[in-house]
């Protein structure tokens, strides 16, 4: 059995974690308890990750755990040992500029106070690959999981149209729709 | 709303995790998905002194299917299942009930063994356990057992797993030629756990007529809830009259309960609901799969 | 004026940060800061017997335990009661930390200071404190009877009573030839924004400095409140407001315990110290609104004019009122919406119950009363059999009789005078967008089909943009660049866009150049904060003329600089240049330059502004009376709020058997005067009317009899998911300036949600012939309300 204990203060024994986030490995000590979501905030310092609910429904807290979505309140960092943790910080073009689902929110006003918007910019991310081009229907279910106080979410779904046409204008799938979508 | 401190093993093998299991049966907690159970951790709901996380025992994570059936492990999220097309050929009702399991990111860890043993009569996954009269494996360091799904469930959040039992493994039965499966729930939000939901698997013969007609029902008991409803159908036909006399029966059996969201007589009124609207779309399933030749 | 870009849909400035994840909240800030956890009492109601802090002491990491004996100075006197008011002759308010009673579940009674949050809720675990129970008061029933009080020496649990009129309404419906009676109840709700409240707190030992980081809709008065209450001079106290993850009205609640404890214990322990309020902490301790119950009398005539309208309401204002009777005040008056009654009069009393304090939400007291009007009208359109908009239009002011004085005092202390508006051309825009005329058909249709449908009205006007003032700092850099600053604070509604848009227009400079600074004190220490849908209205005006000022300034530099009349001169794109000659230009950095005379020169641009250089060596460096610098100050202090107006339509479809409400259709015609950025308003309202469905359909705050509040999750509170809220809100816009601002604007923040309530009500009551007069509705209540309609014929409202 692997013991993954390595230290012990005078308090609670700490774990030594080594995470992979956005491509870069991070090495941690951190209590067993320690949530992921306050381990990517805290530990490593990536605070675009926020804390809405702790209990798992509203999804703000929403990172990719090797590209799947999950709530990162309804995880502990020692379990996502050796795991590739995707946040919203890691979803920018290698270019620097924003990726095709951030650009989407801001052509469309997907976000107003921004606290929500990083789980469901890593939500749609993961979505799209799945599903690149979908109908309305098909967006708004994706987004089905996160809570937005401000939006109504109206814009939001738009969004994630207008990222599948982004991501689409490369490789020539059909945006027509989702064009016309997104303006209505 | 942060965790209570906890000792934590992260075992890397099922015996290192049942023999751990066996040294802390009184105070440990078994953590898969933890979907449940890192929000009463956090809530303070909870606080065992030990967590035995199996995500490591990759070994328990699959999906097999063959012709009697679909077995998959504590580890297998619910999302695995909800996706792998053997199983759903095999049994369709697994993918109809677990696309109502919270939402896609909660599935994405769940795991749907984990929702089962929770044993939570709101879940959708116990009750579908009972319906189709699947089994547990229940694994010790002593050794293994195994439980059929009316033994399984003995009271509110109780199973009958005994101390230092791992549910490794379940089996949920293949659905058999002619016959048909349904599962709807109605909730407040999209997501949220049922006000009432029932699922029906209705048996046709070789000439179309019912055979048999069983639902089961989450939210209106303290367990899960089956209904042998084939009293109702027995002319063989689905008739409105049988539909509505099969609504009555259940309205009339089912136990709900009054709470913040619903009253229990308005459950009641969606038992009744659901069971014919359940009961006419397994027929038409079955209907369909004998026409269509599986599905 | 060319209007460039005030009116466009610009994409906001603040995207491109916050969908990086580069946002700063303040739990972003300071992660070496300790951490507070607060203990809560258990109990609606008791007193305190003792607080055992034993088993804490020596847990590890642990540095320090507070109760109320450990509070000095006016720390340990009850919380400000914000907004006095003669009515509230009651007032009440809770201590920092509760002294011998407790009076909600929730209420702070403790608190440990850790070096982490996990650490402190461990200690704050093991501080036991021994309660003796009393006896709660939970809903407006219950603290009516009054057979117990919530606060000893509060007769009747009363905490204010109010009464307004104008004409002899009681005389009025008595003559009238119709009179009906309405009793409505609506329930609790919250804001709940996905960010809970948080302060950061670090004093700086050495200058006797205390800077607070606090996610706020007011960072002037949280600064007010600390030096006060900290006994420090204001001038050492600043307070910041960084991204805010959402307000709705419940961060304009002021100051929380925690804003003061925070910085207390930061500076007893001369370390940074943070609250991060957690979403079970956010149901029970931050505020709650919305709860009534109302009494309505209404007499009219043939027509459905109203001749004599009387309302009684009952208001649940919680265990304090810390913000005063600002709500029921709104409600009271409010109710008029767009309409002319002959007469009114209302009477209010504001009731204690042991459950968590009222204070404005989103709405704030509006969609109360907008239901209760227009629960009125639907009530009177039925009882004459005649089109529910046809009652409405007779009730309107009229668009000639704008301004309209209703002759009341509004909650800013003012006259309720509406200034501008055009009701009958907003019914005739909403009926033609949801297709009103045409219902009648649909319905058919849909009964033949063996669904019920049912559509619904609401109207409603809004007073926004109240005092007292808002101010704004606009200041050319020697680069060229624009710098803005005021005071109140943004919590998403794009106010760095909006107000650059403004300063880009007024001043003639690129968009990219401005940027704008909200919500810190160090910039701008004059404000007074974010709610009534104020933002635009206020600190878009004085920003406004902050820019004209500057833009006066820079044309007189620059008319001397290239020798020319001010009058000839106009900025382009940063530029300054002589009407019809391209060649005499001066860029506005440059002008910047000149504006501030140098003995030191750092970059080759300051150089042509010393001594050896420009000047007059007859006259002073600086005018008498000038002052260096491009920059300029403005404030706006509008004599009364400025009215906005809506009307909403649903279409809403009821299942026969499972009672489930489904949304078909969702139109708002909207008046906000000119639109800034249509954008982000058509954001505003999308939002504003997603918290609306949530309201009539959704979200209720659960207190058992106990005052044990069962729902205080979001399980469980049923903030709505994208599924629950329509898939399109159709969206009118009508603009009739108002007359009050330099801009012609009215605020739009909070419009989207005042009619909700109302217009489900409506639509619901229309698809399934059964009064609705309590709200929100739930379809296990509607289950339940046919049953009872079934069983006996009652309908909730009767004719007298």
């Amino acid at each position: 059995m692997s013991d993954p204990t390595t230290a012990d203060t005078d308090g609670e024994t700490m774990h030594h974690v080594r995470l992979s986030v956005n491509g870069a490995t991070y090495d941690i000590e951190v209590p067993a308890r320690r949530l992921l979501s306050d381990a990517v905030r805290q530990d490593i310092g990536l605070t675009g990750t926020h804390v809405g609910c702790e209990h798992g429904v509203c999804g703000a807290c929403t990172v990719l755990v090797d590209g799947v979505p999950m709530r990162s309140c309804l995880m502990f960092a020692v379990s996502a040992e050796g795991q590739e943790v995707t946040t919203v910080e890691g979803l920018g073009d290698a270019d620097g500029s924003l990726g095709a689902v951030q650009q989407a929110f801001k052509d469309c006003h997907g976000l107003q106070c921004g606290f929500c918007t990083p789980g469901f910019l890593t939500t749609i991310t993961a979505c799209l690959r799945d599903n690149p081009d979908p109908t309305r229907e098909e967006a708004s279910e994706m987004v089905a999981g996160n809570l937005c106080r401000c939006t109504g979410y109206q814009n939001i779904v738009s969004a994630v149209l207008r990222a599948a046409e982004l991501q689409g204008a490369g490789c020539a799938t059909k945006p027509e729709h989702a064009a016309q979508e997104a303006q209505a | 709303m942060k965790p209570a401190p906890f000792a934590y093993l992260r075992p890397e093998c099922l015996q290192d995790a049942l023999e751990a299991y066996a040294d802390h049966a009184d105070d440990a907690k078994i953590l898969a998905g933890g979907q449940s159970l890192i929000p009463l951790l956090s809530m303070r709901l909870a606080a065992p002194t030990m967590l035995i996380d199996i995500n490591r025992l990759t070994e328990l994570s699959y999906v097999h299917t063959d012709a009697s059936g679909v077995r998959f492990g504590a580890l297998t999220r619910h999302a695995q299942i909800e996706h792998d097309k053997r199983a759903n050929r095999a049994q369709p009702l697994l993918r109809k009930a677990l696309r109502s399991v919270a939402h896609p990111t909660i599935r994405n860890r769940g795991t749907t063994v984990g929702s089962i043993v929770h044993a939570d009569a709101a879940a959708e996954m116990p009750a579908v356990l009972r319906l189709l009269e699947g089994s547990v494996t229940l694994r010790s360091h002593e050794g293994s057992r195994e439980v059929g799904a009316e033994d399984l469930f003995v009271g509110p959040l109780e199973t009958s797993l005994a101390a230092g039992e791992i549910a490794t493994e379940i089996f949920m039965p293949a659905l058999p030629a002619g016959a048909g499966v349904a599962f709807e729930e109605i909730s407040r939000r999209r997501g949220d756990y049922a006000l009432c939901g029932a699922a029906a698997i209705v048996q046709t013969d070789p000439g179309g007529a019912v055979t048999s007609v069983k639902t089961g029902y989450l939210s209106v008991s303290e367990t899960p809830l089956v209904l042998d409803l084939s009293d109702a159908f027995d002319d063989g036909e689905l008739s409105q009259t049988n539909l509505t006399g099969a609504g009555e029966l259940a309205s009339a059996a089912v136990q709900p309960e009054t709470d913040i969201h619903a009253t229990a007589d308005y459950r009641r009124q969606l038992a009744g609901v659901l069971t014919k609207q359940v009961i006419e779309q397994a027929h038409n399933h079955a209907s369909a799969r004998t026409i269509g030749g599986s599905q | 004026m060319t209007w460039k870009l005030v009116g466009e849909n610009v994409t906001r400035v603040e995207d491109d940060r916050l969908l990086r994840g580069l946002g700063r909240y303040t739990d972003d800030l300071c992660p070496e800061a300790l951490h507070v956890a607060m203990v809560r009492s258990p109990h609606a109601h008791a007193r305190i017997v003792d607080i055992d802090i034993e088993r804490v002491l020596d847990v590890d990491g642990v540095l320090a335990v507070y109760t109320y004996e450990d509070l000095p100075g006016p720390l340990a006197e009850p919380l400000p009661l914000l907004i006095p008011h003669p009515a509230l002759t009651h007032g009440r308010t809770q201590y920092a930390l509760a002294k011998d009673e407790v009076n909600y579940v929730g209420e702070a009674v403790a608190m440990v200071v850790a070096i982490d949050r996990y650490i402190a809720e461990d200690a704050a675990f093991r501080i036991s404190v021994s309660y003796d129970p009393l006896p709660p008061v939970v809903g407006i029933d219950h603290a009516r009877k009054a057979e117990h009080l919530v606060h000893d020496d509060v007769p009747g649990n009363v905490a204010a009573r109010m009464e307004q009129s104008t004409g002899d309404a009681e005389s009025a419906i008595a003559g009238a030839p119709h009179k009906l009676t309405l009793d409505l109840e609506i329930e609790r709700s919250a804001a709940t924004p996905l960010e809970g409240r948080a302060t950061l707190a670090e004093w700086d030992t050495g200058s006797g400095r205390m800077r607070v980081w606090t996610s706020t809709q007011t960072s002037t008065g949280v600064r007010a409140a600390i030096a006060a209450k900290l006994q420090l001079d204001l001038a050492n106290v600043d307070v910041i407001t960084p991204d805010v993850g959402g307000g709705f009205g419940v961060k304009i609640m002021h100051p929380w315990p925690e804003d003061l404890l925070v910085p207390f214990v930061a500076r007893a322990l001369g370390k940074p110290v943070k609250f991060i309020e957690d979403r079970r902490e956010h149901f029970i301790s931050s505020a709650h609104e919305r709860g009534q119950v109302q009494h309505v009398e209404v007499g009219f005539d043939d027509d459905g004019r109203i001749l004599g309208l009387s309302v009684r309401f009952w208001h649940d204002n919680g265990a304090y009122t810390p913000y005063g009777i600002i709500v029921p005040i709104i409600t009271s008056t409010q109710l008029l919406g767009p309409y002319k009654p002959g007469a009114y009069s209302v009477v209010f009393e504001s009731l204690y119950t042991n459950t968590v304090v009222v204070t404005p939400y989103r709405g704030a007291g509006r969609p109360q009363g907008v239901y209760a009007m227009e629960r009125t009208m639907d009530a009177i359109a039925s009882y004459l059999g005649r089109d529910r908009t046809e009652v409405r239009a007779v009730n309107f002011i009229q668009p000639d009789e704008l301004p309209y004085d209703h002759g009341l005092l509004f909650q800013d202390g003012r006259p309720l005078i509406y200034d501008s508006g055009d009701y009958p051309a907003c019914l005739q825009k909403l009926k033609k967008l949801v297709g009103w005329d045409e219902f009648e058909t649909f319905r058919e249709q849909a009964r033949s089909q063996g669904r019920r449908v049912g559509i619904g009205l609401a109207c409603y006007v809004e007073g926004t943009g109240v005092g007292p003032y808002e101010g704004g700092h606009v200041q050319v850099e020697t680069s060229g660049k624009v710098k803005v600053a005021t005071g109140l604070t943004s919590q998403g509604q794009g106010h760095q866009t909006v107000f650059a848009q403004i300063v880009a227009d007024e001043l003639g400079v690129r968009f990219e150049d401005v940027e704008v600074t909200t919500g810190d004190t160090r910039r701008f220490p004059y404000a007074v904060g974010t709610f009534a849908s104020r933002a635009a209205v206020m600190s878009g005006s004085a920003i406004a003329f902050a820019a004209r000022a500057v833009r006066t300034k820079a044309l007189r530099i620059a008319a001397d600089a290239l020798e020319a009349s001010s009058d000839d001169l106009e900025i382009v794109d940063g530029i300054v240049r002589v009407k019809g000659t391209p060649d005499a230009t001066i860029a506005l950095g440059t002008v910047a330059v000149l504006s501030n005379p140098l003995r030191y020169a750092f970059d080759k641009a300051s150089e042509s502004a010393t001594q050896f250089v420009v000047g007059d060596p007859d006259k002073p460096p600086v005018a008498e009376g000038d002052e260096p610098g491009l920059e300029g100050k403005g404030y706006y202090s509008p004599v009364r709020s400025t009215f906005a107006s809506g009307m909403h339509a649903v279409i809403v479809e009821t299942d026969p058997d499972t009672a489930e409400i489904k949304i078909l259709r969702y139109c708002v015609v909207h008046d906000c005067g000119h639109v800034v950025n249509p954008l982000i308003v058509e954001g505003q309202i999308h939002g504003g009317v997603a918290q609306g469905v949530a309201g009539a359909l959704y979200e209720r705050m659960s207190y058992d009899e106990h005052g044990q509040l069962l729902n205080a999750s979001f399980m469980d509170f049923l903030m709505p998911y994208v599924t629950e809220v329509p898939s399109k809100i159709e969206i009118d816009h009508l603009q009739t300036p108002s007359p009050l601002n330099p801009l012609g604007i009215k605020g739009a923040g909070e419009a989207g949600v005042i009619p909700s309530t109302a217009v489900f009500a409506a639509a619901i009551e229309d698809a399934e012939g059964i009064g609705i007069t309590s709200m929100p509705i739930s379809p296990s209540e509607l289950f339940e309300l046919r049953r009872r309609n079934t069983e006996a014929s009652s309908p909730g409202r009767r004719a007298t």
